[in-house]
């Protein structure tokens, strides 16, 4: 018989779009709520931002299943993490983990764009943006998933935040207060799903501050 | 990867599906979950078999539909009768749940994906226990989530529009029927590996009871369809 099918692909991008931006004493996190294949929807509902310690919240795109995986192995390792030291994994170090999680499998990888937003052990708001095999960074901001072309050159325009080759080295956080970062992310959100198809739906914002976690949402256009 | 897939191809690995079945849709109602699926089993375009059941009961709170290779199918029920066999011999009158079936069997297909050996199926997961109502998917590379209405393949595209307008959470079981019967005619009339033969299945706290097969009726006396070349005629 000939073959009909396209070759099969252990592989699916499921669309999505994540935002994280670090403030002096906050960090805001956020993610759309579709999950797509192809043109089609899946579901207008699925939540693509994962709690992986008190401080540390995830942020992940890309192909769902690798994400859920991920996210697993990474729970279950922050658990260990209790186990031996009694504490919390702090954002810095969940981000080394993180890098070294992905890396492990850099030879049949994770289809996965995280970000990681969270605060730091001074309280101050951190952000740490990766590809799929593992490289990541510190930086004030950043946006990955199907929408992040849209995104990123905007948050550029909008948060002018210092060059990391300015020496001495600034402070990667943004000048923005938490209300007008919150803003900025409704506004990037509306935009993006305007042009882009796989974003949309709804929007989920977690803010990170000294008093706790919240966590907010906003209806995004559902075509 | 290229190299990783030519090497593997001398192997026995299910890289095309050989019999398979069509759309699965499935809804939340007042008292459960209801879902549909018709009995055909095609065999690359032809129709090869007319009675195969693609709902099956797993253990006491759910129920199970697919798409895709009916063999794989077949497969993942003998995975599942060992669970929940094994389940039982604890005999401590617990029982597993549809969230753990589904995560059983998301972690199953996932697997089985990495090993570059799929089971070639959308699956639908629904059922009760303690009162609270679950419906999701899982396809064959391990994509997994929950949702009031679910609907694989064609069903995706065709009925899940309709499920979108129509569905509530507080459907009566009539109304859902009907809703589902909806789409299944639409299904039965564009999806051409779609047959007039299907079942639908109903789970609720009091367990599953799965219709026999009966048909829908149709109309197919539009004008339209009577001499569909006209006005579009061919070179004889």
């Amino acid at each position: 018989m000939t073959k009909q099918q396209a070759n099969w692909s252990p592989y699916d991008n499921n669309g999505g779009s994540v935002v994280a931006i670090a403030g002096a004493d906050y960090c805001v996190v956020a993610a759309d709520t579709r999950m797509s294949t192809g043109y089609s929807i899946l579901t207008r509902e699925y939540s693509k931002i994962c709690q992986l310690a008190d401080k540390s919240f995830l942020a992940s795109s890309g192909f769902q299943a690798d994400v859920r995986a991920l996210q697993k192995q990474l729970a279950a390792r922050h658990l260990i993490y209790q186990h031996q030291h009694n504490k919390q994994m702090s954002c810095p170090a969940m981000a080394q983990l993180l890098s070294n999680t992905l890396y492990y499998k850099r030879f049949f990888p994770y289809y996965a764009f995280n970000v990681l937003g969270g605060l730091d052990n001074e309280g101050k708001g951190c952000v740490f943006t990766y590809d799929a095999v593992g490289s990541y960074e510190r930086v004030g901001y950043s946006s990955q998933g199907s929408g992040s072309t849209l995104i990123i050159p905007f948050l550029d325009n909008q948060l002018k935040s210092p060059s990391p080759l300015l020496l001495p080295a600034q402070d990667a956080v943004t000048p923005l207060s938490e209300a007008e970062a919150i803003d900025l992310v409704k506004t990037v959100f509306a935009s993006a799903t305007e042009r882009d198809i796989y974003t949309g739906d709804k929007l989920e914002i977690v803010i990170l501050n000294a008093a706790g976690t919240r966590r907010e949402y906003m209806e995004l256009r559902k075509d | 990867m290229e190299s990783l897939l030519a090497s593997n191809s001398a192997s026995e690995r299910t890289q095309s599906p050989y019999v398979t079945g069509t759309s699965v849709v499935s809804i939340k109602y007042k008292d459960g979950i209801l879902m549909a699926a018709d009995m055909g089993g095609s065999y690359g375009s032809t129709l090869r078999y007319k009675s195969v059941e693609r709902m099956k009961p797993i253990g006491k709170h759910s129920l199970l539909g697919a798409s895709g290779e009916i063999s794989d199918f077949q497969e993942i029920l003998r995975y599942l009768d060992e669970l929940i066999l094994y389940d039982n011999m604890w005999d401590d009158g617990n029982s597993l749940g549809p969230k753990e079936v589904h995560n059983y069997l998301t972690r199953v297909m996932y697997n089985r994906r990495n090993k570059f050996n799929p089971l070639w199926n959308s699956l639908v997961l629904g059922g009760v226990k303690n009162g609270q109502k679950y419906l999701g998917m899982v396809s064959m590379i391990g994509v997994h989530f929950e949702d009031n209405h679910v609907a694989t393949g064609f069903g995706n595209h065709l009925a899940r529009p309709i499920l979108r307008d129509e569905w509530r959470e507080d459907l009566s079981f009539e109304d859902g029927v009907k809703l589902l019967e909806k789409c299944m005619r639409v299904l039965l009339y564009r999806d051409r590996s779609a047959v007039n033969k299907l079942q639908i299945a109903k789970i609720t706290e009091e367990g599953v009871t799965i219709s026999p097969p009966y048909s829908l009726k149709t109309f197919w006396g539009y004008k339209a369809f009577e001499n569909p070349t006209v006005g579009a005629e061919g070179s004889w």
